[in-house]
């Protein structure tokens, strides 16, 4: 183990961990955002589009990011869809995470309890307000967890994006040790990349769930 | 004689194959307070829940004002503003304050003035002295107070009838009295009228003018309250009685 | 010419040939489930029982691998075993390894959590009937922790065989590597046979994991209902 060598990456990782960073930050809103659009369509019973999505959610959540990925980045050319690697990525990890959004989104929705359901409709409350008073302020609160867990899970499948040579932390630790051999040293500064974005991440998450459980349930 | 504000007409009721309700009727007047009494599993919360569109209903009819009430969503949304309802689950909004509970249906709903139901509410918040718990949370307040500021929420939509399913049965002793006072200032003071499913049966001698005695989903007696507690008709009825140590 | 694409999965060996390599990951999934399941088992009773520095451990064990990603494990492993400890496995049983150390981490918090909410008056219960520590292990804690754990079991099962496909980058002949030896054979000649392959090992990943998807949401929906 070299400190020297160690000291000397440092740049160049930090460069990488920015990209994966911000990569991450950008995949993971718009896979909320996807989630969103499916679970709502999915709590409102939109016909047609809901089967689509449904359909979307299933082959999204059980296959691989890995062929997801080689699909855009080798396959769709063929097609005549050309994207760049970074495209492709975000694309990637968009269509990926939507899917497992979806799933925690909906899961919240369906946690809301009938007799709160009830008591809202009790009032004389329409198909919407019940959504907008009733079931998503609640439902929401209750997906936290969910989400933190959906948020962890993808920062850590942007390691994935390597494959298609996206300069991000591991793709970089791999051309590093590619180039110098020193594989104890890139790998030691790679885990402790991912652990230097992942434990404020877990941090924060944790004390998001704590505080939007008590604002919304008290407990 | 007052005007007859609903009535109810040869109600079926089915879950699946299974017949919940046998020919249900009766009607109720302004300012008339029926008690719904009968053993449990006797139809008696199947049946308030049909009153305010809760559970689809498969025969007959329910008329509300003199108008034949259309069974579809968009109608039983509207007419829900004129009938409220408090539930045995004490289940105020988690996430509002008491005043965001109540205020939510006038002015979310009934597009009310926010300040004109404020001081709606907190004028009713005083009159059942909770006035100092209009910014608290329901996580910091008792099942009792809880069910005192259910029944407040209902009442600031100004509903000609209340439906009542079971509000005491989930409380503890102590907190009963409290919520059955309301009840019976409301049926005393305010003449509201009002449809009450309980198993206090002292109390529904008490503030009921009718009782409808329910039993496998048939109203086996419909009297006055007076008859009905002296003088039952059925032996059932007098089974009921006697079985609840009345 | 999209006919002559697919007509690549068809020639000579190519179908037989990815169909082993599919066999290739399914077995490095079922022996690291197998493995890791019974580790997990084994860890997450322990974080039921012991003291506390054992607990810390374990712990930290787990959090180890909810920061590192599945492909830098793989590398950790593939690196780090025939350097430091001249250990010279073929990549299938380093990815096997790896692959038993992660799920034993997660299947442990599984294991914990399931036995932690056998509810306290069941144990009590079985308490009053006489039954020893082991007897109420066996008879009560364990098979109600099963039906619990089950759905996770199921969702972590999903997940390792959909990261098999990072196979591939640790030089294991998966199905996704001799997809690319096929394509790279014949993608000159046949432009749209990238297509193909990738859209049928997509296909084949599908198959093996949906059912199982399907079979955890809908054990997660039962038990919701009978709450």
């Amino acid at each position: 183990m070299s400190w020297s060598v160690i000291v000397q990456s440092l740049p160049t990782f930090e460069k990488a961990l920015w990209v994966t960073i911000w990569m991450s930050a950008v995949g993971i809103a718009l896979a909320a955002l996807v989630g969103l659009i499916v679970s709502l369509a999915e709590y409102f019973r939109v016909p047609v589009l809901r089967q689509v999505l449904t359909v979307y959610a299933e082959v999204a959540r059980n296959t691989p990011l890995l062929l997801q990925l080689f699909f855009l980045y080798y396959a769709f050319p063929v097609l005549g869809w050309k994207m760049s690697a970074t495209a492709c990525g975000i694309v990637g990890l968009t269509f990926l995470g939507g899917a497992y959004m979806a799933d925690g989104f909906t899961g919240g929705f369906e946690g809301v309890s009938k007799t709160q359901i009830e008591s809202g409709k009790a009032l004389g409350m329409s198909d919407w307000q019940l959504a907008r008073y009733v079931v998503f302020p609640q439902g929401l609160a209750l997906s936290v967890p969910a989400f933190a867990a959906n948020v962890i899970f993808l920062i850590k499948e942007t390691s994935i994006f390597s494959v298609v040579a996206i300069p991000e932390l591991t793709n970089t630790a791999l051309d590093l040790i590619g180039l110098y051999y020193r594989s104890n040293e890139y790998l030691l500064v790679l885990v402790l990349a991912y652990a230097v974005i992942l434990i404020p991440v877990i941090l924060f998450l944790d004390w998001l769930e704590r505080r939007v459980r008590h604002g919304a349930f008290g407990n | 004689m007052a005007t007859e504000l609903m009535r109810v007409d040869h109600l079926d009721k089915y879950y699946g194959d299974w017949q919940a309700l046998h020919n249900i009727n009766f009607s109720i007047h302004e300012g008339e307070v029926i008690a719904l009494v009968g053993p449990s599993g006797s139809g008696k919360s199947t049946l308030i829940r049909t009153l305010n569109g809760l559970e689809p209903y498969q025969k007959g009819t329910i008329t509300f004002e003199g108008k034949k009430v259309t069974p579809d969503k968009v109608s039983w949304q509207k007419l829900r503003q004129e009938i409220g309802m408090v539930f045995q689950s004490y289940d105020l909004f988690p996430n509002l304050t008491v005043m965001g509970n109540i205020l939510l249906g006038p002015t979310k709903v009934q597009k009310r003035d926010e300040g004109e139901v404020k001081a709606e509410a907190q004028k009713l918040l005083e009159r059942f002295e909770l006035a100092d718990q209009a910014d608290a949370y329901p996580r910091q307040l008792s099942g009792g107070q809880k069910q005192r500021i259910a029944i407040i929420r209902a009442l600031v939509m100004h509903p000609k009838l209340m439906l009542f399913d079971e509000v005491t049965a989930s409380l503890d002793p102590e907190m009963v009295r409290g919520v059955l006072n309301i009840m019976q200032e409301l049926a005393k003071k305010d003449h509201m009228t009002m449809i009450i499913v309980t198993h206090e049966l002292t109390f529904a001698a008490k503030v009921a003018d009718q009782v409808l005695f329910l039993e496998d989903g048939r109203l086996r007696e419909t009297t006055s309250a007076k008859q009905f507690f002296t003088n039952p008709q059925t032996d059932r009825a007098k089974e009921f009685l006697a079985s609840m140590d009345y | 010419m999209a006919h002559s694409g697919i007509n690549v999965l068809f020639a000579g060996h190519n179908f037989a040939r990815l169909m082993g390599g599919l066999w290739t990951s399914v077995w490095i999934a079922a022996l690291s489930i197998l493995f890791g399941g019974i580790l997990g088992i084994l860890f997450g009773f322990l974080r039921t029982r012991s003291n506390r520095l054992v607990k810390l451990i374990f712990r930290l064990y787990l959090e180890f691998f909810r920061i590192v990603p599945t492909v830098v494990l793989l590398f950790l492993v593939y690196y780090i075993l025939p350097r430091q400890f001249n250990v010279n496995w073929p990549g299938t049983w380093m990815a096997v390894l790896a692959f038993t150390l992660w799920v034993a981490a997660e299947y442990s918090d599984i294991v914990r959590g399931a036995l932690e909410s056998v509810p306290k008056h069941q144990i009590e219960a079985g308490e009053a009937l006489g039954l020893n520590d082991r007897q109420l292990f066996w008879y009560v804690s364990l098979p109600q922790a099963f039906q619990l754990a089950l759905p996770g079991t199921i969702n972590l099962a999903t997940r390792v065989i959909k990261t098999t496909s990072l196979l591939m980058l640790i030089s294991v002949m998966d199905v996704i590597n001799i997809g690319q030896q096929i394509i790279e054979a014949n993608n000159n000649e046949h432009p749209t046979t990238v297509f193909w392959v990738y859209g049928l090992i997509f296909i084949l990943y599908f198959i093996v994991d949906y059912p199982l998807s399907w079979w955890e949401r809908r054990l997660r929906k039962n038990s919701k209902e009978v709450k």
